[in-house]
């Protein structure tokens, strides 16, 4: 029967315009197949590994730390944010962890999923193949720039409910006192816990974005992974030079811990919203580059 | 067999020419000339030939024909519509390898294939798995299909490369290299693949340095050298456009070749018994008359027919494989 179909196959030569007319909906089978891709790489699960590691670290540091009964942290001001309140209750792990790992680890993760996204299929050589088959430049483009934006929402879901778990198997947990003083219930927390999960998801659009378009001007995956994991450690150090507050309010990485402003009562907005702003800006700028410069490319790898 | 319908719908609506350029020209930034004022023309439901030598330009012109590289200057046309406007129309029916095969390595050569469908916003995802084990089965490969393509040999690689090109029914093959890396029997089945998608209506556009592959294959070939098409045409005429040689084999090779250096038979050689030439353009009959009347004894006398290689080496005056 096959053997039939393959010779009749050629019959039709126009296939594409003929009774097999193409499903729009058919345009989507790239982004789940660059889903599928992406995290079946050792890479990925790797980098997925080391990011559900944090918060057991932090999680079994603090337990150590606090058996005699002290507190962690002296005062609270050392160390990441909340940390002085796990004892009391898990759920505060899920804040420190997103704490402890939003200044590098999760960019970190975030800047090599992107870095490798074009340049990496060039240096393989199957960007090519991917173009010819024709996926479209801007339809790959978009695929790989949603593909990136849902490993965002992954790493720091992943980060999250490991830390939940960990908080819960070695904390108690139950009702919540905000920065503010009030008192939450656990369920609201919870909630809370969920909306700083996708605000920090939210602050890596940014940097998704500048790797993505890093990833558009070389063929080597691994330079443009370097190139944008060494701007993500310039950015965080130049934030840190006082001279240069001038600048800073445009630096990716300038609000991103203003998602703790979600654990006041009542939830203090302006930063929190200075950060989207500034990731949607961010989102634009390259996102627009990039767009420009792999539309116009010449691929010669 | 439906190969009459087939003949018949394909040259009912489809250009003559599958293929055409003009004046297609592309200078890279620093300055080099890849490819210079091309006018290429693939005629439909031919096999054809893209000849030269490495660094000739025959990539780069696969690759503007492709829509990868925006040429400098001049159009090119692909089943009679422009690229790289068009390449949303065009590339569904067209099956490329291009510079080798290209894999995921730690994907399995099944999931490359449906990654590599998966990404033709024209290909039904319902038939996506028949599809892809038709294909890996047209290139022998449905017992590896399993296998990481990390592990595959090199022969193996380039049959699933192969293998894309045939997810669909195509109308255009852009076949770069496609025995590079087989044994000679994989070498054979590759060929007897390619006369039967020809067979089947499809012209397969086929770059190759195996100059024998492309008489045993092609209808029709195409020799580029320093970004220069030097000449196209049928594969017979290109050979036939070669002058053969004159070879006399006689006991009295010294006598035999002083007789014709007399009657304007041009770089003479002798091999042993073997005394070649280019032929005069006098009668041979004539020739042979002095040789018999030299009192040289002649074996034989023949006028060997001239190669595809005789062709190349003549229009490019170099060897093949020397790197342009």
């Amino acid at each position: 029967m096959s053997r039939a179909e393959a010779l009749q196959a050629p019959a039709a030569p126009d296939a594409a315009a003929g009774p097999g007319r193409p499903n729009p909906l058919w345009t989507f089978g790239l982004l789940r197949s660059e889903l599928v891709t992406t995290v079946r790489r050792w890479r990925t699960l790797a980098l997925l590994g080391v990011l559900a590691a944090v918060p057991v670290l932090v999680g079994i540091a603090v337990k150590i730390e606090t058996r005699g009964g002290s507190t962690a942290g002296p005062s609270g001001g050392d160390g990441p944010a909340f940390i002085a309140q796990i004892t009391n209750n898990g759920l505060f792990l899920v804040f420190t962890a997103l704490a402890a790992t939003l200044p590098f680890f999760l960019p970190m993760a975030v800047g090599v999923i992107a870095g490798d996204a074009i340049a990496g299929e060039a240096g393989a050589g199957t960007l090519r193949y991917l173009l010819v088959a024709p996926a479209g430049r801007t339809r790959l483009l978009l695929t790989k720039y949603t593909t990136v934006m849902a490993f965002c929402v992954l790493a720091t879901l992943v980060v999250a409910v490991s830390a939940l778990i960990v908080g819960a198997l070695l904390f108690p947990l139950g009702d919540l006192t905000t920065i503010s003083g009030t008192r939450i219930s656990f369920a609201e927390g919870l909630g809370r816990a969920l909306l700083i999960a996708l605000v920090v998801a939210a602050s890596l659009v940014g940097i998704a974005a500048l790797g993505l378009f890093v990833s558009t001007l070389t063929n080597s995956g691994i330079a443009a992974m370097a190139t944008t994991v060494g701007l993500l450690i310039t950015v965080q150090i130049l934030d840190q030079i006082p001279q240069l507050h001038a600048l800073q309010p445009y630096f990716f990485s300038h609000y991103w811990l203003s998602f703790a402003d979600l654990m006041r009562d009542p939830v203090y907005w302006d930063d929190l919203v200075r950060n989207l702003g500034l990731q949607a800006l961010y989102a634009a700028v390259f996102g627009s580059a990039a767009w420009a410069r792999f539309t116009t490319k010449d691929i010669s790898a | 067999m439906d190969e009459p319908s087939a003949t018949e719908q394909d040259s009912g609506d489809a250009p003559a020419h599958v293929i055409a350029t003009r004046g297609l020209t592309k200078r890279y930034r620093g300055g080099q000339l890849a490819v210079d004022g091309l006018d290429l023309t693939v005629p439909a439901g031919s096999v054809f030939g893209f000849l030269g030598p490495n660094g000739s330009g025959k990539t780069t012109t696969i690759r503007m024909l492709m829509g990868l590289i925006e040429p400098t200057s001049g159009t090119a046309r692909v089943l009679g519509r422009p690229m790289p406007r068009a390449t949303r129309a065009v590339l569904p029916q067209v099956g490329a390898l291009i510079e080798g095969p290209a894999l995921y390595g730690f994907l399995s050569g099944r999931d490359n294939l449906l990654r590599y469908d998966a990404a033709d916003p024209t290909a039904d995802p319902r038939t996506r798995r028949a599809r892809v084990a038709a294909a890996l089965d047209r290139v022998g490969l449905t017992a590896a299909a399993g296998k990481k393509a990390r592990a595959y040999s090199l022969g193996m690689k380039q049959r699933l490369g192969l293998a894309a090109a045939l997810l669909q029914p195509r109308r255009l093959l852009v076949l770069d290299e496609p025995t590079n890396g087989l044994d000679p029997q994989g070498m054979r089945e590759i060929r007897a693949l390619i006369r039967e998608l020809a067979s089947d209506g499809t012209t397969v556009f086929l770059s190759s340095h195996l100059l024998d592959e492309i008489e045993q294959v092609c209808t029709h070939a195409a020799v580029m050298a320093q970004g220069r098409l030097i000449t196209q045409g049928a594969v017979a005429d290109l050979a036939a456009g070669a002058r053969g040689r004159l070879v006399v084999t006689t006991p009295d090779a010294g006598e035999a070749a002083r007789v014709l250096k007399e009657q304007g038979v041009g770089d003479v050689t002798v091999d042993g018994d073997r005394v070649t030439g280019e032929p005069p353009a006098q009668d041979l009959a004539e020739v042979n008359a002095a040789l018999v009347t030299a009192g040289v004894r002649v074996r034989g006398f023949t006028l060997e027919r001239a190669s595809l290689e005789d062709a190349f080496v003549a229009l490019t005056g170099e060897g093949f494989d020397v790197a342009g």
